[in-house]
């Protein structure tokens, strides 16, 4: 079959009829390749729409109130008895509580567990692991949320003998739970690509297996650790659902773990449902999603400059 | 003698930290599936809620997510495979490409609340779809996106170079040679990232939230601007706002699990096609 | 090739499913009626709904909650027949309406005695509205400041969308709800918050905590209210206390309708004021309409 499809083109390619399909052939793989190139920045676009969208939506709140009201007050009450009021002091305080909440029990935890898998663990401890932390990490976040309401909320209640257990806390531990199979896998992958010349240095020279981990590898590896932590970071900054169940949504100013608080996702969740369009507390809410845009981008920025720094000082 | 000693109790350390993940995972599964398998039965999967939804199943839910995740997948793996085709074999080293891999990159790590307002704002006012499977299949589209390029350029990473070069050295186009030469070997390894992108769209529930998801309809979506029921924001409204949440609490664990178990599932024949593939291409 | 072929071939299936699906018209039950909003009357109103549909086969009636809130909004948006309501609308809804070209129509259904509900091992059995007031504003914060145990107050509320929360601040609050108050989804979350929390204090519909012949949901306990310190204070529990006004947080549940009913929705509405559809309030835990109501319906159009 091939050769009478080249046949007819070598027949074709002598004639001028030819020599315009190949033009034509050229045109189109110029349109495709095109196509195609569009196709790829469409990561851009979408990008850059959701930044535009969400400053143009915000635009008409930051005219209307100026940004002081949003940024110089922690109370947050749009639908005031008598005077709205559009501080999102409280709300990034709540979000930031217990993403460092999160944080302080998912870096231990997730690093040594990191680092059990890259330099410990049997293959049969790893045939088990491995995949039990993509399950986790596939958990939706409503499910994880409906545990806080159900199983963390009595726990906390009875080991801190507070009255109820829908707090920081809660939101915390839950939030850990979902960042822990991001921050284990990158981590992992940090320490396995600790060259091994390293490590057979540090052994060589007297170190024992412990030691090596802890003064060599992880050390050499620390930047790709933190890019993992920030990853992690920037995920529960962004989760909504787990700690919309699990917080108990009261917008206070509080440092206090064991009370409840609202994050700035929660607070769209909440509130976008009840709001008519294109009012002054709609354009507000499109602030607090800025805001959560930003800080999420920051996060990311600052976990790829790490990682690539990281990978040009290995060359 | 203090360097084993040390070492020792280091690794009890570290072991005890993948004892305590595993038990997370484990407690979460136990809890789940031992208050909500009692509940799974046929009627419970095929069934209409009834009595305010204190009885009867839960198939309206269940078909509401399959058919938004549908049009999620319709839209977000073309895109996808369109993209990571170009980042692999057509985009040149430079600041665009770095760009738009620093784009993708950003973009996985955007919340999924900030989504359902972009979802909002230009597909149920501007493009005015309104609240529908439609909107809210376009949202979680730009949801998982990033998700379906990785897959797909991972995909497109494992065919070997020389295939395409032979196809190029043989006079094809390139367009010819990645059709014929690179796509049929990718493809397989891109439906891994179909059923990721499933997976990850049918338990998100932020950005169905104000797109088109409903706790209760009369009757099943009949056209792409219905709004829809959905397994994730049928359980959070169960467990959160329903008028009788403690007679309800044994639905929303059968809930729970039926969506568990269908992310398990996907997840896991994503990992086993992954595997196939990987052996196939080693062959 | 063989795998490529099955994709394709699932491909142009799907496609074709989905082009019939997608073309197949969007027929509605003729007799269908939508009512959405408040959470305190959405289990009444699905109840009184269900015995209509019973003597009325071939009406199709969908009840879902929301929130008051979103009632009003869905009613302003043509997007319900009725809007339940436990509030009253307030003037910025009522213009943006007739804005809308809604003409708001108001029937009373039912009678609710906001009730306020504690732990059964909170010792306090009763308050006065001042320190109620101060209680959810947040001026009072532990319980022995009102006779009870030394624990820090734990405050149920709804969220804004909520017609109890609109009331209970505009009748009781008279200010801001103190910011510590955790927005609540709906009445029974507050119920099942309080059944778990020593120090919780919150406002539900009675409903929600009182059966037909007056008994009190387990796990919850219903304070009695009192107008001020000197005066008697007074249950939500009996009918009478809430009836003849006794009981100071009461409250009528409303529908709001775009222009005056006809058809089967007016037999529907009928149908909820008569005596056997007030039957079915009773049942539900909440009181008949009040004699003034009765009237006002009667003034609307609706005996």
């Amino acid at each position: 079959m091939n050769e009478i499809v080249l046949e007819e083109g070598v027949k074709k390619l002598g004639t001028r009829a030819g020599v315009q399909q190949i033009g034509s052939q050229r045109l189109k793989e110029k349109l495709i390749e095109k196509f195609f190139l569009l196709n790829g920045m469409l990561a851009i676009l979408i990008l850059g729409g959701i930044f535009a969208l969400l400053f143009f939506k915000a635009y008409p709140a930051f005219q209307e109130l100026g940004v002081i009201e949003f940024f110089g007050s922690p109370v947050w009450n749009p639908t005031s008895y008598s005077k709205a009021q559009y501080g999102i002091l409280s709300l990034i305080n709540s979000s930031l509580m217990v993403t460092l909440g999160a944080l302080l029990i998912a870096i231990p935890l997730g690093v040594a567990c990191a680092a059990f898998l890259s330099d410990i663990a049997s293959l049969k401890m790893r045939e088990i692991l491995k995949p039990a932390i993509e399950i986790l990490a596939g958990i939706p976040s409503v499910v994880v949320g409906f545990l806080g309401i159900v199983l963390v909320n009595p726990m906390i209640s009875r080991v801190f003998g507070v009255s109820h257990g829908l707090t920081a806390l809660n939101g915390s531990i839950l939030l850990a739970i979902m960042s822990l199979p991001t921050i284990i896998s990158l981590s992992e992958d940090a320490l396995r690509a600790v060259p091994p010349s390293y490590k057979e240095a540090s052994l060589a020279l007297g170190a024992s297996r412990w030691q090596t981990l802890v003064r060599v590898s992880v050390p050499s590896a620390l930047s790709g650790i933190i890019a993992a932590i920030m990853l992690g970071m920037g995920r529960a900054i962004g989760e909504t659902m787990t700690v919309l169940m699990a917080t108990g949504n009261a917008p206070a100013l509080t440092f206090n773990f064991l009370e409840a608080i609202q994050t700035m996702t929660a607070t769209i969740a909440i509130e976008l449902g009840e709001v008519p369009y294109n009012t002054t507390h709609y354009y507000a809410l499109f602030v607090i999603g800025l805001v959560l845009f930003a800080m999420t981008f920051v996060v990311n920025l600052i976990s790829d400059l790490i990682l690539q720094k990281y990978q040009e000082g290995e060359r | 003698m203090k360097k084993k000693c040390a070492e020792r109790i280091g690794f009890a350390l570290l072991s005890s930290a993948a004892v305590l993940v595993i038990l997370f995972l484990g407690i979460i599964l136990w809890d789940i599936i031992g208050n909500g398998l009692g509940v799974i039965s046929w009627p419970f999967l095929t069934q209409s809620p009834r009595e305010g939804m204190t009885e009867g199943g839960i198939f309206p839910a269940i078909l509401g997510t399959f058919l938004v995740s549908l049009i999620t997948v319709v839209f977000a793996v073309p895109l996808g495979m369109g993209a990571a085709i170009y980042l692999n074999e057509y985009a040149l080293a430079g600041r665009m490409t770095r760009l738009t891999r620093l784009a993708i990159r950003n973009l996985s790590g955007v919340p999924s609340i900030v989504y359902g307002l972009f979802g909002v704002v230009l597909f149920v006012q501007m493009m005015k779809f309104g609240t529908s499977v439609l909107s809210a299949g376009l949202t979680l589209a730009l949801l998982t996106l990033p998700l379906t390029i990785t897959a797909s350029e991972e995909a497109l990473k494992t065919v070997p170079k020389s295939y395409r070069e032979g196809a190029l050295a043989l006079g094809a186009t390139q367009w010819y040679a990645i059709r014929t030469n690179v796509l049929p070997y990718a493809v397989p390894g891109m439906l891994t990232g179909v059923i990721l992108g499933l997976a990850r769209a049918a338990g998100e529930t932020a950005p169905i939230l104000f797109t088109g998801a409903a706790f209760f309809l009369p009757h099943l979506p009949k056209s792409l601007f219905d709004q829809f029921m959905a397994l994730p924001y049928h359980l959070y409204i169960l467990a959160t706002q329903h008028h009788d949440i403690a007679k309800v609490r044994p639905i929303a664990y059968g809930t729970a699990l039926v969506l568990l178990g269908l992310i398990l599932l996907l997840s896991t024949s994503a990992i086993y096609f992954r595997y196939r593939y990987r052996q196939r291409m080693r062959s | 090739m063989k795998r490529e072929n099955f994709i394709h071939v699932l491909a142009r299936v799907s496609i074709f499913l989905g082009v019939l699906w997608f073309s197949a018209s969007s027929l509605q039950a003729a007799d269908m009626i939508q009512i959405k909003g408040s959470d305190s009357e959405v289990n009444l109103v699905q109840n009184l709904a269900e015995a209509f549909m019973k003597k009325n086969p071939g009406t199709d009636i969908a009840v879902t909650g929301g929130g008051s809130g979103t009632g009003i909004a869905a009613l302003i948006n043509r997007r319900t027949d009725i809007a339940n309501s436990s509030r009253e609308m307030s003037k910025e809804e009522e213009e943006a309406a007739k804005k809308a070209g809604v003409m708001p129509f108001r029937i009373v259904v039912a009678t609710d005695g906001i009730s306020i509900v504690v732990h059964p091992g909170n010792p306090v059995s009763k308050l006065d509205l001042e320190q109620l007031r101060r209680i959810f504003k947040g001026d009072i914060s532990n319980w022995k400041d009102v006779g009870g145990p030394d624990l820090k107050i734990s405050l149920y509320g709804r969220q804004s969308n909520s017609g109890t929360f609109v009331f209970f601040r505009a009748f009781v609050v008279k200010a801001d709800y103190s910011p510590h108050m955790m927005a609540m989804n709906g009445n029974a979350q507050i119920v099942e918050g309080i059944q778990r929390d020593k120090a919780g204090i919150g406002y539900v519909a009675v409903g929600y905590v009182v059966s037909e012949k007056g008994e009190v949901k387990p796990g919850v306990k219903i304070l009695r209210i009192a107008k001020d310190a000197q005066a008697e204070a007074f249950s939500p529990v009996k009918m009478e206390n809430v009836m003849n006004g006794k009981y100071p947080i009461s409250r009528p549940l409303n529908h709001y309708l775009n222009g005056k009913p006809s058809g089967k929705l007016l037999e529907f509405i009928k149908f909820e004021v008569s005596p056997e559809g007030q039957a079915i309030v009773r049942k539900q835990g909440f009181f008949p309409v009040q004699q003034q109501w009765v009237d006002f319906n009667k003034k609307e159009g609706v005996r």
